[in-house]
């Protein structure tokens, strides 16, 4: 079993929905996300248009933060989820370092790192994860990937030649697929950020010792 | 270039979260600061009782003392940074050895242990046979030491700027800036042709340290679009450009010229402010060099 995700970017309104279940579900603290909702706006003014694209861990068959991992805190279970080990993890953030997607951070109430596990708790009772579940498009698809007759091998099927992964070139093998992404969707460099004029840029958080770098 | 397309896109980011900042800061700079002195007296101790075995014979247990300080600091440093500190054990409980954190810390215990070894054959036990004998195995255990950390900013996937083989050299060069740096600058019973000889390592450290970064600086750009990026930081009015640039000029370019008047003029004071010099800017040269790649957004 290899379990994967895919995001159909043409259905994504933006709502958030996933990113506010994921949150409830995992306990996710304050300052921190597992997945986020990243919005970026397209064009001049009449002719504009803005992008909705749901961001987590890959869940990569190749995770450099498992790789790097000095004590297997980051691990891969058997249906191919790269999941964590809160209690063994000691905060040394070379995971942090690795994941080129940026998926991982460091818990400020655990002083551990922590990141989307695609809830592996749920799923091992069978359950979908919470964001599939909360989405009202069905935007998320979730599922076997080696399985042919799952709905996410069919959608990947059905939409050949418009299924992408981000950053392909680091050789991670993300099992996280999107549906209708662009170079500004998947492309961290293919937007300029302004300072001030995102939600969320003064963030203070507990610090570890050692203090602000 | 995605860049080129930005302009024309016009795409800006509305919604987002915020920057989660340097992860691995100054404490990170330290650790490699130290660690550079730590390995890199060693070496400089080992080729100065090849060389000139009389008077070096009077350091063994001066230069062995200053790697474990300098090893331990950079021990102290590497634990603080954890998050959860107190379970640094799990290193060596829970081991993953595809980890250069693990394997470097497995190799820099071991390490230690020839360190404590070395004092205990040249302070307690006076036996010079023995300390030789034990520091030809330091010396190879170093080398190793030095290089872990090149293969963990290797390993750190994300962030393009830390290339091998080239940090693995730049680790080298870093361990003999400082440990001629530091052998000078203690080396007072030394001939004036053994500093010179340090000096020298020094000169050439220096030189090799400088052409490695001027040519990430204006070729790492032409293969990796996150390089360039990155580069932005210490180009032009960038964030770290001034840092940067008193970095190189304090750790190679001074110590470089300062080095070769002390040769013409046969002077040991210029060759102590080139240490200095050296040593400062090393820690700056280092520190710039960590930051940078951790400014930029991963998604």
């Amino acid at each position: 079993m290899q379990l994967g995700f895919l995001v159909d970017l043409h259905l994504c309104m933006g709502c958030k929905g996933c990113e506010i279940a994921c949150k409830v579900e995992n306990e996710v603290p304050l300052s921190t996300w597992r997945l986020r909702v990243k919005y970026v706006d397209v064009g001049m003014f009449p002719e504009t248009k803005r992008t909705f694209t749901p961001l987590r861990c890959n869940h990569c068959a190749n995770a450099p933060c498992e790789r790097i991992c000095p004590v297997s805190a980051l691990h891969y279970i058997e249906n191919g989820i790269v999941n964590i080990d809160k209690e063994r993890c000691i905060g040394c953030a070379g995971c942090v370092m690795a994941c080129p997607y940026g998926a991982i951070y460091i818990d400020p109430e655990t002083q551990t790192a922590d990141k989307c596990t695609y809830c592996a708790h749920r799923v091992a009772s069978s359950m979908m994860p919470a964001c599939v579940v909360a989405c009202p498009v069905e935007a998320n698809i979730f599922g076997d990937l080696d399985d042919k007759t799952s709905n996410i091998s069919k959608y990947i099927q059905a939409h050949q030649g418009d299924v992408q992964v981000r950053k392909p070139e680091k050789g991670t093998l993300p099992h996280h697929y999107y549906v209708g992404g662009g170079n500004v969707h998947l492309n961290p460099l293919a937007s300029r950020r302004d300072e001030g004029y995102s939600l969320f840029n003064k963030l203070t958080s507990k610090m570890p010792v050692g203090g602000d770098h | 270039m995605v860049h080129e397309t930005v302009a024309a896109t016009n795409a800006v980011v509305t919604l987002d979260v915020g920057l989660p900042g340097v992860v691995w800061g100054w404490i990170i700079t330290m650790n490699m600061w130290a660690k550079s002195i730590g390995t890199g007296v060693i070496f400089m101790l080992f080729y100065l009782l090849k060389k000139y075995p009389v008077e070096a014979a009077a350091y063994r247990f001066k230069v062995a003392l200053i790697s474990v300080i300098a090893i331990h600091v950079f021990l102290l440093f590497t634990v603080i940074d954890l998050h959860q500190m107190f379970r640094f054990w799990h290193i060596f409980f829970h081991p993953h050895f595809t980890s250069a954190i693990t394997v470097g810390a497995w190799m820099a215990t071991l390490f230690v242990g020839l360190l404590f070894l070395l004092l205990y054959a040249s302070f307690i036990k006076k036996d010079t046979i023995l300390f030789d004998k034990v520091l030809a195995w330091t010396v190879v255990l170093a080398i190793p030491v030095t290089l872990y950390t090149a293969g963990l900013m290797a390993q750190s996937t994300a962030r393009e700027l830390w290339q091998m083989p080239t940090e693995a050299a730049q680790m080298i060069f870093a361990a003999t800036l400082s440990g001629s740096a530091v052998m000078i600058l203690i080396g007072n019973r030394l001939s004036y042709e053994a500093k010179r000889d340090l000096g020298i390592i020094l000169a050439f450290s220096a030189l090799g340290a400088f052409i490695l970064y001027m040519s990430e600086l204006v070729f790492g750009p032409m293969k990796a679009e996150e390089v360039a990026a990155v580069l932005e930081f210490i180009k032009g009015n960038g964030e770290y450009a001034t840092m940067f640039w008193v970095g190189q000029i304090l750790a190679f370019v001074g110590p470089f010229i300062l080095v070769v008047l002390a040769l013409m003029n046969r002077s040991t004071s210029i060759l102590n402010l080139a240490s200095i010099s050296a040593l400062v800017g090393l820690w700056i040269s280092k520190h710039v060099w960590l930051v940078i790649p951790q400014l930029l957004n991963m998604s």
